[in-house]
């Protein structure tokens, strides 16, 4: 099995902007395993976290996604995110 | 004061200094073409909405300013994806406005509605959906500072109805957009890419798109004149370099010279500035340049390391990039390695069937070239005619050159070139296309003639889709099919039906002589000139293969 890893965005909150994100990976047959989204700062901006198999296009899709107008940071977790393993309960 | 949303939207496109709006009203945007009604703005009216997003096209490459357009919803705005898709590819600055059924409406299947915002996310640099008539103050120069920034592109603009005739009260016009920074550069990067260069003994420039857009073809001059580098062109990057300027290598790739593709095998240092190692330009791009290293200068830092990893990426603005190599590289003479492109050259010279015939498909651009003179704007649409353009064409300067590159969209020369003629109304524009891709957006040939532009349209009749039976022929066991066309058009008769001047080259005593009273006779005209479907563009390097393994184009054939 490919090694996951984890990219925490943060985004303008409006509706066009996961549709930007994900376009990116499902142009590229990218598959994204896992989503989290919830808004911060009151609502203004959105923190996303997708939960991706770590292969070699991996530093062009976060260059692609760095590219988006609305996406404001990204950061990359290569150890994983606990959003994820806590997400995880509920399909155990 | 207190104005509607589209009379907003047109006073922003005012304080932009856009002077000239193509496009088509509809049911979904006629508030704005109300508003454009009352504004200096100059409305052309086209006959299909991809000619209005190609007439914008032709005005942003010219001036290397963002351009504008409108269509309706719906329909309208299907028709305009295709122009937008273009620009993309081509980084070219366009910003499309749709009109778009009233936001209650959304989601309704209304009459005229389509998912404008959904369609144009892969294609654009950026887009909306105006939800608010305060969103406009915002919107409207931020997509003007996007298509313009960095690498610019396309922005699509969709504003619902209501949006468009709600009424907005507010205190001060905000500023108009306009374009931002490059990344910062890095110097130790920078200072390793020199020394680099210094210690290469077969440099060669790789000059791109990214020339022409950012302004720094003379800094890629004066980078090539210091250290004694040969320059090669992308398609996109003619006119980056004069054909004429001794260092210049011409066009490489798959219509490339053999004597440039035969020195990229060569370099030992390969330095990419504003290219994105296209496929068409690379070939197999394991056995691109196979010996170089690579420095790859580029504003957008997604182009790095994409195809092909660089020992020195260097992400910034050509400007700030070329000029800081400039002032680090040492002056070299390189002798030895300009002794053997030179070599190349002699050994492999670029073949010209019929260039002293300007009734044959070499002969009549070189030719139109001459008495068209330095100052003309050049624009094809995409075929055979489009690569021996660019294969043969005396470019001298950028932004002389329209072509689509990336996208490879035919149907976009001659609107291109109305829009190129209306940007610079005082330049001749030659427009050479095909009986294929004329016939994709042969409807403005209306616009042409109404706004009597000075366009000459130089169409190269085969009868057929040239490039395609060219592929059938070398690599599908002539199997030509679908690519002959059964009945021949009367191009005479469609130009004077559509109200332009016509002359056939084919049946003139003196073609050379009529090409030159069409070409000095101001507004559009259509020279046509029937050719052959028989001759192939070489060389060629087949789909797939090394760029070394070129077909055709050599002396002895």
């Amino acid at each position: 099995m490919c090694k996951q890893t984890v990219i925490e965005l943060t985004v303008n909150n409006h509706p066009g902007v996961m549709s930007h994100i994900c376009g990116l990976f499902a142009r590229r047959a990218y598959n994204v395993e896992g989503i989290a989204c919830m808004p911060v700062n009151g609502g203004s901006t959105s923190r996303i976290w997708l939960l991706v198999d770590a292969d070699e296009r991996l530093n062009q899709m976060i260059k692609q996604v760095d590219k988006l107008e609305d996406v404001l940071m990204v950061e990359r977790h290569d150890g994983g995110h606990a959003v994820f393993t806590r997400m995880a309960e509920f399909v155990a | 004061m207190k104005f509607s949303g589209a009379e907003i939207i047109i006073k922003l496109l005012e304080r932009q200094d856009i002077e000239i709006i193509a496009g088509i009203p509809g049911g979904a945007n006629l508030p704005m073409y109300d508003a454009l009604s009352a504004s200096p703005i100059r409305h052309i009216l086209t006959r299909h909405e991809q000619g209005a997003g190609f007439i914008a096209q032709g005005m942003a490459r010219v001036t290397g300013r963002p351009a504008v357009f409108f269509a309706t919803s719906g329909p309208g705005a299907t028709n305009t994806l295709t122009a937008i898709a273009d620009a993309k590819l081509d980084s070219i600055p366009i910003i499309c406005i749709t009109g778009q059924v009233p936001l209650a409406m959304i989601g309704t299947d209304a009459f005229q509605e389509v998912d404008t915002y959904g369609l144009s996310v892969p294609i654009t640099k950026h887009n909306y959906l105006v939800r608010s008539v305060d969103e406009l103050l915002c919107v409207i120069p931020d997509a003007f500072r996007i298509a313009s920034s960095g690498r610019p592109g396309p922005v699509v603009i969709d504003v619902p109805k209501d949006v468009q005739t709600a009424m907005l009260e507010f205190d001060a016009w905000p500023e108009p957009g306009g374009c931002g920074f490059g990344p910062e550069l890095m110097a130790p990067e920078l200072a390793h890419a020199a020394r680099i260069i210094d210690e290469a003994q077969r440099p060669i420039l790789y000059l791109g798109g990214g020339v022409v857009q950012s302004g720094s073809s003379a800094l890629a001059r004066a980078m090539a004149e210091k250290a004694s580098i040969p320059a090669a062109l992308s398609l996109m990057g003619l006119g980056a370099l004069p054909v004429d300027h001794p260092l210049c290598l011409g066009m490489l790739g798959m219509h490339g010279a053999r004597h440039t593709n035969l020195a990229m095998e060569r370099c030992d240092l390969l330095i990419a500035a504003g290219v994105r190692f296209d496929d068409r330009a690379t070939g197999k791009v394991a056995e691109f340049c196979p010996d170089a290293k690579i420095i790859h200068l580029d504003i957008d830092a997604s182009e790095l390391d994409k195809i092909k990893s660089a020992h020195v990426p260097v992400a910034g603005d050509l400007v700030d990039s070329l000029a800081a190599l400039l002032e680090l590289v040492r002056p070299a003479d390189r002798s030895p390695w300009l002794g053997e492109v030179a070599g190349l050259r002699c050994e492999h010279p670029v073949i010209i069937p019929g260039a002293d015939d300007p009734c044959s498909s070499y002969g009549v651009i070189l030719k139109a070239a001459e008495l068209a003179g330095e100052e003309a704007i050049v624009c094809t649409d995409v075929g055979q005619h489009q690569m021996r353009t660019a294969q043969v064409y005396p470019f001298l300067r950028p932004r002389q050159w329209l072509t689509s590159g990336g996208l490879g969209t035919m149907g976009f020369g001659m609107p291109a070139a109305i829009g190129a003629a209306l940007a610079a109304p005082e330049r001749t524009v030659l427009c050479f296309s095909g009986d294929g891709s004329i016939m994709m957006n042969i409807q403005d040939l209306a616009t042409a003639a109404e706004h009597h532009v000075n366009v000459k349209i130089i169409l190269l009749n085969n009868n057929a889709l040239g490039l395609v039976r060219q592929q059938q022929d070398l690599f599908y066991g002539k199997r030509y099919f679908a690519s002959d066309y059964a009945r021949r058009v009367d191009f005479l008769k469609i130009a004077e039906g559509f109200g332009l001047p016509a002359i056939d080259l084919g049946c003139s005593a003196d073609p050379g002589a009529a090409l030159a009273e069409a070409l000095a006779q101001s507004g559009p005209c259509l020279i046509h000139v029937p050719v052959s479907a028989d001759d192939p563009v070489y060389p060629m390097v087949p789909p797939g293969a090394a760029n070394s393994q070129m077909i055709g184009g050599k002396v002895h054939v």
